[in-house]
């Protein structure tokens, strides 16, 4: 019988695609395995193969189609000793590619990750100078810039990971660096994150400013050795001797349908560790500040990232040196009711839980942390005594996390002004399932947000 | 088409089949071919989430060491395990079923592409971070030995993650100890983007790389399943016999990109489609098969409609299988003691 070729999902985040060249034409004999056409996806031009084999009968979208939809038919194969009248049947047998199960519609834990596409709005920054321009750009790109400026003032500071030279970074975030400035500062590194990091350290030590990228942070489970035993602790095995001006940075926490082995949030892990320094921004601006400052530190810095922010936009401000100083939140959204404190990806949740609050009249303020450790405990603990009410929310585990910390911290210091025990939201405890609809229900939501708000605030 | 050199430095092999073994050799080489080729149109529905790494090209690896191997050994690989478990016998339906994520998957559909395991079948995963196989595969010897069986573990890693330290602290405790272990390296050329002679010293030479811990190493042509088994078949003697770990290097070849979202710029259109000419694996059989009147183009056909009857049939299961039930986020997380 006649098949329909369908549009294809070639990476986990793409819904759309060009059409950007067919290799077959109508007539032409195919087998499975055939490279029959070259589409273009959010990242890359892909090629098609094949897994049917008979005669190519139809082309149903021309080269050049822009914005083809995953599933779409693109083509049809007509199977040996069939002729073209096969290919109406086929109309009619063919299964609507609507069929597929709901969540097979391609980055669902992408989307619950992080809620719909929006333009993202950030109040007046009071570290910006009125008046400066700003661009709109991707934390990805705004990582980047950041190396790249701090590699053209400082020959001591290079670039060093799996794929972060010729392949242009695992996802991206590398890009053109090779180019700018070689392959002395710019080092491909065979899959050996122990020894690696160890080297990497070594350089530090002997006065190199090292950019280590982890292709995630999961992978930095192999290297932590090195991290907290030699990077951390050095400085004060010495005396004082001897610190280990390094970066570790890569992205950190869930991605999308990847199990348990490679969706794990190291925030609180780190942040336990005297002698570093841990920041985990959410904007590109503050992505691209605070990489440079922590590129400037003499500290070991671990800078997490987070996939699913790569691909966002914001605005940056357009200064010929944007530094982010370490150790400062940002108050993103101001009110009176409820503070809701989070960081990275976390603060996807925060805003439009707020935003959700606002319609129902609630006034909450929403604190960025930015920096984990040192944590900027005055800026909570001042908004506490504002609104006597505090929810944490994060992606990662809730035991001993950082919304823990956070609850310890403020009754402590705040403890006579808070009018309702701490609240945490956070990813549940249960290594990350693969599942959508697991995966979905691991993760913290917009509503459970404004539920612990309600919560706290009794209503 | 004669089986070829895969490189320069690979021994041609003199190892023939019986027209049975060669049947068996193509018939399960093909469910594997056929059912990766299902899963990265499945993947491209949207109906496989995250990564889907396919052993397109690399299929008489495993399927000419499961020739190798008897009742009770054990298995152990990296994420790209597909072939894996459908060469030890695990079933098409439950490991299609686990890339949608639904119950009815070898991992009630809470592992996916990348972790999966069969105790019945000495499936031992799926794990997704390079090189950490090998140890525990080691451990699998460990046990075998300490138990007093002659069973043997087949340690299957890629020529990137034989750079991981973890590797090396692996050969020397299996060599001191004489651990049953068959250490496989499947020498692919790349490991993401990187070309083996970018990331290995001595690249030339992986099976060598056990030569300072006194592991007898074998560079094979991994294209040819003839050539795979009998040095599988060597390698489970001298396990089997008491003497310790041995090292297979398997020079094969990924015909797909590293995963579904790789456009495999670092190698050209030509290299693959040479490799795909003149060294691919079923196809040698194929050719062999018919040249020597062991089967008929029509038997063969006759074959892929069988193997493709499977594969049809997993991936229906795979799309009408309920999703876990949602209590199961909360359950396997500790033995209830
Ligand atoms: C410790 C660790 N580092 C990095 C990665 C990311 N990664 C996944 S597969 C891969 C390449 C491995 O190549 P190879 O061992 O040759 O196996 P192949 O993919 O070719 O089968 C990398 C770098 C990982 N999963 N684990
Ligand atoms: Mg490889």
């Amino acid at each position: 019988m006649a098949v329909e070729i369908l549009m294809p999902a070639l990476s986990p985040t793409m819904e759309e695609g060009t059409l950007a060249k067919w290799l077959v034409k109508e007539g032409d004999q195919i087998t499975s395995g055939d490279i029959i056409a070259e589409i273009e996806t959010d990242k890359a031009t892909m090629e098609v193969e094949t897994v049917d084999e008979g005669t190519v009968g139809k082309i149903l979208v021309a080269e050049g189609a822009e914005g083809v939809l995953v599933n779409t038919p693109i083509a049809i194969v007509l199977a040996e000793g069939e002729d073209a009248s096969a290919m109406d049947a086929s109309k009619a047998a063919a299964p609507e590619p609507a069929a597929a199960p709901a969540e097979a519609t391609s980055a669902p834990a992408a989307a619950a990750a992080a809620p719909a596409p929006v333009e993202v709005s950030v109040p007046a920054d009071p570290d910006i100078p009125s008046g400066t321009e700003l661009v709109s750009m991707t934390v990805r790109e705004a990582l980047r810039d950041a190396m790249a400026e701090e590699m053209r003032t400082d020959d001591a500071v290079f670039v060093m990971g799996e794929e972060v030279a010729e392949y242009q970074g695992a996802y991206k975030v590398t890009q053109g660096l090779l180019d700018e400035f070689g392959d002395r500062r710019v080092i491909d590194t065979p899959i050996t994150e122990h020894g690696f990091t160890g080297i990497a350290v070594g350089a530090g030590f002997g006065g190199l400013k090292p950019v280590l990228e982890f292709m995630t942070f999961n992978f930095a489970m192999q290297a932590i050795d090195h991290i907290i035993n030699s990077a951390a602790k050095t400085l004060y095995m010495s005396g004082g001797q001897m610190g280990c001006p390094i970066v570790f940075r890569g992205p950190n926490g869930a991605a999308a349908r990847v199990g348990a082995q490679h969706s794990q949030d190291y925030s609180a892990w780190y942040s336990s560790v005297p002698g570093l320094k841990v920041v985990a921004p959410y904007t590109a601006a503050d992505a691209k500040g605070l990489l440079k400052a922590a590129i400037r530190d003499p500290n070991p810095v671990i800078f997490l990232e987070n996939e699913i922010l790569y691909g966002r936009s914001f605005d940056v401000p357009k200064l010929d040196d944007w530094v982010v100083p370490i150790g400062k939140a940002r108050i993103a959204q101001e009110g009176s009711d409820v503070t809701i404190v989070s960081f990275s990806i976390g603060m996807t949740y925060a805003l439009s839980a707020a935003e959700k609050l606002a319609e129902e009249g609630i006034s909450a303020e929403v604190i960025d942390l930015r920096t984990l450790r040192p944590m900027d405990m005055p800026t909570v603990v001042e908004s506490v005594k504002k609104t006597n009410r505090l929810v944490t929310v994060e992606e990662g585990w809730p035991t001993s996390g950082i919304g823990a910390e956070i609850a310890a911290q403020v009754s402590a210091q705040a403890f006579d002004w808070l009018d309702a025990p701490v609240t945490r939201v956070s990813g549940k405890d249960v290594p990350m399932p693969y599942a959508a609809n697991l995966e979905k229900l691991a993760l913290p939501t917009v509503d459970d947000v404004v539920s612990a708000a309600k919560q706290v605030l009794y209503i | 088409m004669a089986a070829r050199k895969t490189r320069s430095a690979t021994k041609k092999s003199d190892a023939t089949f019986t027209p049975e073994q060669d049947l068996q050799a193509y018939r399960d080489m093909l469910l594997i071919r056929r059912f990766e080729e299902k899963a990265g149109q499945m993947y491209g529905m949207g109906l496989i989430g995250g990564f889907c790494h396919l052993y397109i090209g690399q299929e008489a690896v495993v399927v000419g060491m499961q020739m190798a191997l008897g009742d009770g050994d054990q298995m152990i690989t990296s994420y790209r395990d597909h072939g894996h478990m459908l060469a030890c016998g695990m079933d098409s339906k439950g490991v299609m079923a686990e890339l949608t994520g639904r119950q009815g998957g070898y991992s009630k559909g809470k592992g996916g592409s990348m972790h999966m395991f069969s105790r019945e079948k000495n499936f031992y995963g799926g794990h997704g971070i390079v090189a950490a196989q090998v140890p525990l595969g080691t451990g699998l010897a460990f046990s075998n030995k300490y138990k007093g069986n002659d069973r043997v573990s087949v340690t299957y890693f890629g020529e990137g993650a034989a750079n991981q330290g973890q590797v090396y602290e692996s050969f020397n405790m299996a060599s001191i100890w004489k651990l049953p272990v068959i250490f496989v390296i499947e020498n692919n050329g790349y490991a993401m983007g990187t070309a083996v002679r970018r990331s290995a010293a001595k690249s030339e030479e992986m099976y060598a790389r056990g030569a300072a811990f006194g592991i007898p190493g074998e560079q094979v042509d991994g294209m040819d399943v003839r050539a795979v088994k009998a040095a599988g078949d060597k390698a489970v003697a001298h396990c089997r016999s008491g003497n310790g770990p041995y090292i297979l290097e398997m020079r094969t070849y990924r015909y797909r990109g590293h995963s579904m979202s790789d456009p495999a710029k670092y190698r050209t259109k030509e290299e693959v489609q040479k490799m795909r000419q003149e060294h691919d694996a079923i196809e040698q059989v194929k050719h062999r098969m018919i040249e020597n009147g062991a089967a008929s183009e029509a038997d063969l056909k006759e074959i892929d409609k069988e193997v493709r009857a499977i594969v049809t049939e997993a991936a229906e299961f795979a799309q009408s299988d309920r999703e876990p039930d949602p209590a199961e986020l909360w359950t396997d997380i500790l033995v209830e003691a």
